[in-house]
């Protein structure tokens, strides 16, 4: 397969030869995981794992019941497994009868044990699974920061849609389903970001150049959390939701001695090519202006990096520094950088903004989303400085600070008052009705930057620019003939017969929309499993068109 | 970090007379308009509205399992 870039050659051929990017500006292949706070109010006891399924799966019924394909094979692709409509969609009786929102196996009416399934690869080509006891949506790979929170966005509906399927079902408990990142009770769950790197980009010097970003970041991108200590020890407002819960600067663990730099290295991707970059740090932000500066600026800084043009930031003690920036809303905290002094974490903030505006002057960048993202950074930086209560239209950590200081103020509240609690809770409540991030944009309070059309869309349709592309739409149309599906492999048995055909999708950037011809294009009907001469044909163009990316030794 | 490096005496800020708190309390930010207050006035309406009435009890129980 030839090697295929997001870098126009123009602008490569500027770029130092001896630094190999995969990226430039803004542009770079990007993922973001959600992994859902789940709670049933009225059912106290039930296993968050047991309710995590039945969402999965309820989604799945969904879908089929609506008579979209949906790809639920085992995850491991390796293993050959049946197919969704093989195993058949039952809603789970636990569902219909809340007493059994329990730890015990799962029944039908028969009482015939369910066989649940804990992975569900969707039309949009993400992912939507059962994760130690949180439901996680894994959006599909894309490759610039709108694209990223249109796909999240539509991660955060397709929950939303799930539990609002059990909801309908006669009888049933309600789940709420939250996109924060604590219960203030000692757990913390992740909204992690996947961003591929070059393989060839020493590690320390990547990870030694992203600790004072991650650390500093939290004060544009924080979703704002009440209480201090991973228990809530003490009372008050801090920024960020996750910033409490990192105890190392660089490690592999991402549940217990969190690091800010975690080594994770699974690609799902030509390992010579990329390194996945796998980001714990970050906060679950509804706010699409919080997500798409986290990305935007993430992704700007990890372009510098891999040019060797970012300067350095090192910090004294990044670990103490996270929780000091997030404990302090002032924004006033000084941060001991080496060789610099003591900074707040606006100044460092500056350094990084100032080099990626420098960086476009010097290679003449100047396409629109990588501009939007430098200019709104510097502006942020600016409002955060002189009159941050600005902000409280754009960025989860003020609008949550100006509701909860209005709160305060009304009702003369301490910071340990539970009403404060519930407020910083129901923030991120993903039912429209009652979420109150979803109040503030009804009323016109917060800025959106896609529409809700476009994250509709989303939901059914995986972005255009990377093998999502054909990971969806190959789901949507040709389910009922694949074997197995998963983030770098399709596997197609035409008609359920005859040997299986491999395929591996390992260049993200390659089986996009523009490589694979209508055969894929929206509103193509499914393809049935009766052998007709039609569906013949439609399936040896299938294969014809994945051709290039058949594996004939099985590995 | 100490309490003595966070708050060094050479810094600028240390002079300063006033270190503005971002949101001080739910005031308006010099220069706003009365509109924002309002604003802001029916928007805690609508929140006290739909915010869970038995806070207290709700936020006990919501407890989680482990994550990543």
């Amino acid at each position: 397969m030839t090697h295929v870039s997001l870098i126009p050659t123009a602008l490569a051929n500027k770029f130092p030869a001896d630094r190999p990017t995969v990226g430039y500006g803004v542009h770079r292949v990007v993922g973001l995981e959600t992994e859902f706070g789940i709670h049933a109010p009225t059912h106290p006891q039930a296993s968050h794992s047991v309710m995590s399924l039945e969402l999965i799966n309820a989604y799945g019924h969904k879908l089929a019941s609506e008579g979209t394909n949906v790809a639920s094979t085992e995850w491991d692709y390796n293993e050959e497994s049946p197919l969704s409509d093989a195993r058949g969609w039952q809603m789970p009786r636990s569902i219909a009868h809340p007493s059994q929102l329990t730890d015990q196996a799962l029944v039908n009416d028969a009482d015939q044990d369910i066989q649940m399934l804990v992975n569900l690869i969707l039309p949009n080509g993400a992912r939507f699974y059962v994760d130690h006891a949180h439901p996680e949506y894994s959006s599909p790979e894309t490759t610039n920061p709108i694209d990223a929170v249109i796909w999240d966005q539509a991660g955060d509906r397709v929950a939303q849609q799930a539990a609002d399927h059990i909801a309908d079902a006669n009888g049933s408990a309600e789940m709420i389903l939250y996109k924060n990142n604590t219960d203030s009770k000692s757990v913390s769950y992740g909204a992690h970001e996947n961003y591929l790197v070059a393989r060839d980009l020493d590690f320390d010097e990547l990870s030694d150049h992203l600790i004072g970003f991650f650390t500093t970041r939290q004060i544009i991108t924080g979703a704002g959390r009440v209480g201090i200590g991973s228990r809530n020890q003490r009372s008050g407002f801090q920024i960020s939701q996750r910033a409490d819960f990192f105890e190392e600067e660089v490690g592999l663990e991402t549940t217990i001695r969190r690091p800010i730099i975690n080594t994770r290295d699974e690609p799902h991707a030509t390992s010579e090519t990329y390194r996945r970059l796998h980001v714990i740090i970050g906060d679950a932000n509804l706010s699409q202006y919080s997500t798409w500066l986290r990305v935007g600026m993430t992704s700007l800084v990890l372009s510098l990096i891999e040019l060797g043009e970012l300067p350095l930031v090192e910090l004294a003690e990044p670990v103490e520094a996270l929780q000091d920036i997030s404990h302090d809303p002032s924004l006033q905290t000084q941060i001991l950088v080496n060789g610099r002094g003591w900074m707040t974490p606006i100044e460092i903030q500056r350094i990084y903004q100032q080099a990626a505006q420098d960086y476009l002057n010097r290679y003449s960048i100047d396409d629109k989303q990588t501009v939007d993202v430098v200019n709104a950074w510097a502006e942020v930086l600016d409002l955060l400085e002189h009159d941050p209560v600005k902000l409280a239209d754009r960025l989860d950590w003020i609008a949550k600070y100006q509701l909860l200081n209005g709160m305060r103020q009304r009702h003369a509240l301490d910071w340990s008052n539970a009403k404060l609690a519930m407020l910083d809770l129901q923030w991120a409540d993903l039912r429209e009705g009652k979420g109150l991030y979803y109040t503030l944009v009804s009323r016109g309070a917060m800025r959106t930057i896609v529409t809700k059309d476009q994250i509709a869309h989303a939901i059914s349709m995986p972005p255009t620019t990377t093998r999502a592309w054909t990971r969806g739409r190959v789901i949507d149309r040709f389910g009922a003939h694949l074997a197995g599906v998963s983030w770098e492999s399709v596997l197609v048995r035409p008609f359920r017969q005859g040997p299986l055909q491999r395929f591996h999708l390992l260049e993200p950037l390659a089986a996009t929309a523009n490589d694979i011809n209508g055969l894929l294009a929206a509103g193509k009907p499914q393809l049935s499993l009766d052998d007709t001469p039609a569906n013949r044909t439609e399936l040896a163009q299938l294969l014809k068109q994945l051709q290039p990316y058949r594996v004939t030794r099985r590995n | 970090m100490t309490q003595e490096q966070q708050h060094p005496s050479n810094r600028q800020h240390d002079e300063d007379q006033h270190i503005p708190d971002p949101l001080p309390e739910g005031t308006p930010s010099p220069g706003s308009a009365s509109a924002q207050t309002a604003d802001l006035d029916s928007l805690l309406d609508e929140i006290d509205d739909v915010l869970e009435v038995n806070a207290e009890e709700f936020v006990q129980g919501f407890v989680q399992k482990g994550g990543q």
